[in-house]
């Protein structure tokens, strides 16, 4: 089955029965330069609402590029971001943030000199209401409002399984559970689109099918749409809709795991070619 | 035994996020402000009061403000002295200007006006990071420090160039000026800390004070999540230079009584009070409160011990003071970055555990 055709308002049902809504971010003709390096040249993909979209590539290929792009780290020389329905202007990180967009970082970005359940309901950040004058009396609005907050996050805390560690400082913890902290502090946001570089990286196996049925309860309960960059082939393979490929800050694939597994210029790519 | 948890069951969110979580630690919070507001009062004479009372109160005010800035947001400051200086001065333009004003509201005054001053030094934070803002706020220091010596409007054009605070008073009780009682200056200062702390405790547990540390952790994390970097820190920096410039403003007036701003709030004052919060203990309210008392009591223990058991010379007296001050700094920063506070905090998990610690 092929996806071109589908028009962005289209819906369609995945093989394994999920339905995928129309098209949530469009990226058009990005093309992003640091002085005279090109990291992404003239890529346009979109993502569909609900969808567990992967974007893979060798090293250096402009992934995590691309990904600071839709987070408002790096602004395209050229290209145009739309964002359910609307062009998007040149906006800040933090304002990104509050358009829904929440991610992780391919090293750990967390708050080390924090408790894990403080960790997290930062990322309650774009919720909160209350403003400073109330949180100092705290008494009232500040701390009911901090109560209804510290529900969520209880629940996000439940989900990932990581009640025992709910007052240790994060600095503290093993590798494996730090990812695990900060998928949860990302999902604390309730994001619309979730973005996650390399969410498995430096895993062992175990580690590794915990993160991606995580990825995948996160996709089916909350119906949040995903973006992630990641190099082991057999899980993105599994877990993703659909694959963009990049190379050398080009998009050499976009399409089904099955298309992209056959595609000769991405074999050529991860395998290399013969020169004559 | 009594240094327990469990049986203590939180119930509710609320419970599960009070600053004294343990019942015992409760009860002694509530038995420590009793004997300040109670006791105290009673018994302080000057000398107390003069030597240890109201400035190690001003001191922990002053060290609170750091704190919520270099231990909170990671923003290293050394200008706390000159934003000490502001808020002396703006009392005492408004103590002059407005004699009928409340003295409880130019303090909070001044304290107003030094926070949008902190603001304005703020903005350099918004682009430089670590010992490049120290310096920045570094020339915050000595730029108000001339300014104070410089310009006669502040001083009202006294002679001495000295400022000297008139005589106020609050419900018919003498605040400020020479005649005051040790126990008015005492009581007026705790109920600044009591306040100001709480206040400090507030905004640290609640959404401000996660985003002041997001910024101080990660800052590039904390801005993908939606803490804006300008709003973080500037509250920080405005929040901080608030409770420096009451402390300032009690420094002045309730304490001093008269103040030369090179003398008073020269830059000795900001590395006195950032000591404080190092040895006390970075990010931490109970820290800045301890550190505050450590180094006031510090100098009085020492001098009562070699001057006045010993039979010591009293500058000899003074440079051992040095050593050990900075001798101490020395080895916290080496063993216990994070203060008397981190040591306070070791040994209730060890009452906890007490006497089975296995």
């Amino acid at each position: 089955m092929s996806l071109d055709s589908l028009d962005i308002t289209e819906s369609y049902t995945t093989p394994d029965g999920r339905t995928i809504g129309g098209v949530v971010m469009e990226m058009k003709n990005i093309t992003l330069r640091f002085g005279g390096v090109v990291a992404i040249k003239d890529i346009s993909f979109d993502i569909r609402e609900g969808e567990i979209r992967a974007i893979i590539g060798p090293n250096g290929a402009g992934k995590s590029s691309m990904l600071n792009v839709i987070n408002g780290f790096y602004h395209p020389q050229e290209g145009e971001i739309w964002f359910h329905g609307k062009k998007r202007a040149p906006m800040k990180p933090y304002q990104v943030a509050h358009q829904g967009i929440a991610r992780t970082f391919q090293n750990i970005a967390l708050f080390n000199g924090m408790t894990t359940l403080d960790n997290i309901m930062t990322g309650r950040m774009t919720h909160v209401k209350s403003n400073m004058l109330m949180q100092a009396i705290w008494k009232g609005p500040a701390e009911r409002e901090e109560n209804e907050h510290r529900e969520v996050v209880e629940k996000i805390i439940d989900f990932l399984e990581i009640q025992a560690i709910r007052k240790t400082p994060v600095g503290r913890l093993p590798y494996g559970l730090q990812k695990r902290v900060e998928l949860g502090r990302a999902l604390a946001a309730e994001p619309k689109l979730l973005l996650l570089d390399e969410p498995m990286a430096g895993m062992n196996v175990e580690e590794k099918e915990d993160m991606s049925r995580f990825i995948l309860d996160v996709n089916d309960e909350f119906g949040t749409t995903i973006a992630l960059i990641e190099h082991d082939m057999g899980v993105v393979m599994d877990i993703s809709d659909r694959v963009v490929v990049m190379d050398y800050g080009r998009k050499i694939g976009d399409g089904t795991p099955d298309e992209i597994r056959n595609n000769q210029e991405v074999i050529d790519a991860y395998l290399g070619v013969a020169h004559d | 035994m009594l240094y327990r948890e469990a049986g203590d069951f939180k119930t509710t969110y609320s419970k599960d996020s009070q600053t004294f979580p343990i019942k015992f630690d409760r009860i002694g919070y509530y038995l420590i402000l009793i004997v300040a507001f109670g006791v105290v009062p009673f018994f302080i004479d000057s000398y107390w009061a003069n030597a240890v009372f109201v400035p190690f109160l001003i001191y922990a005010i002053a060290a609170l403000g750091l704190n919520i800035l270099t231990g909170y947001c990671g923003q290293v400051s050394l200008g706390t002295g000159g934003f000490m200086a502001v808020g002396a001065y703006a009392c005492y333009k408004f103590m002059t200007s407005f004699p009928d004003l409340n003295i409880f509201f130019c303090v909070l005054l001044a304290g107003l006006i030094t926070a949008l001053v902190g603001m304005l030094f703020g903005l350099p934070s918004l682009r430089i990071k670590g010992f490049y803002l120290a310096v920045a706020t570094l020339a915050a220091q000595f730029f108000l420090v001339w300014l104070f010596n410089k310009v006669g409007w502040f001083y009202n054009y006294s002679a001495s160039g000295q400022i000297t605070a008139p005589e106020r008073s609050l419900m018919g009780i003498i605040i400020t000026g020479p005649n005051t009682e040790a126990w008015a200056k005492y009581l007026f200062c705790l109920v600044f800390v009591v306040l100001l702390a709480w206040l400090a405790r507030n905004l640290t547990r609640s959404n401000t004070g996660r985003s002041w540390m997001a910024i101080r952790d990660m800052d590039i994390a904390a801005e993908i999540i939606g803490v804006n970097p300008l709003v973080a820190k500037l509250s920080a920096f405005a929040v901080s230079s608030f409770f420096i410039g009451v402390a300032g403003a009690l420094f002045f007036s309730v304490y001093l009584g008269a103040v030369e701003v090179g003398e008073v709030f020269g830059i000795q004052k900001s590395f006195l009070i950032l000591f404080m919060i190092i040895l006390g203990g970075l990010g931490s309210i109970f820290g800045s409160i301890i550190g505050a008392a450590f180094l006031v009591l510090l100098p009085v223990l020492l001098k009562n011990v070699l001057v006045g058991t010993l039979g010591w010379q009293t500058d000899i007296a003074v440079h051992v003071e040095f050593l050990i001050v900075g001798g101490l700094i020395v080895t916290f920063l080496i063993l216990e970055p994070h203060g008397l506070a981190a040591l306070w905090r070791t040994v209730k998990e060890k009452l906890r555990l007490w006497p089975f610690p296995h």
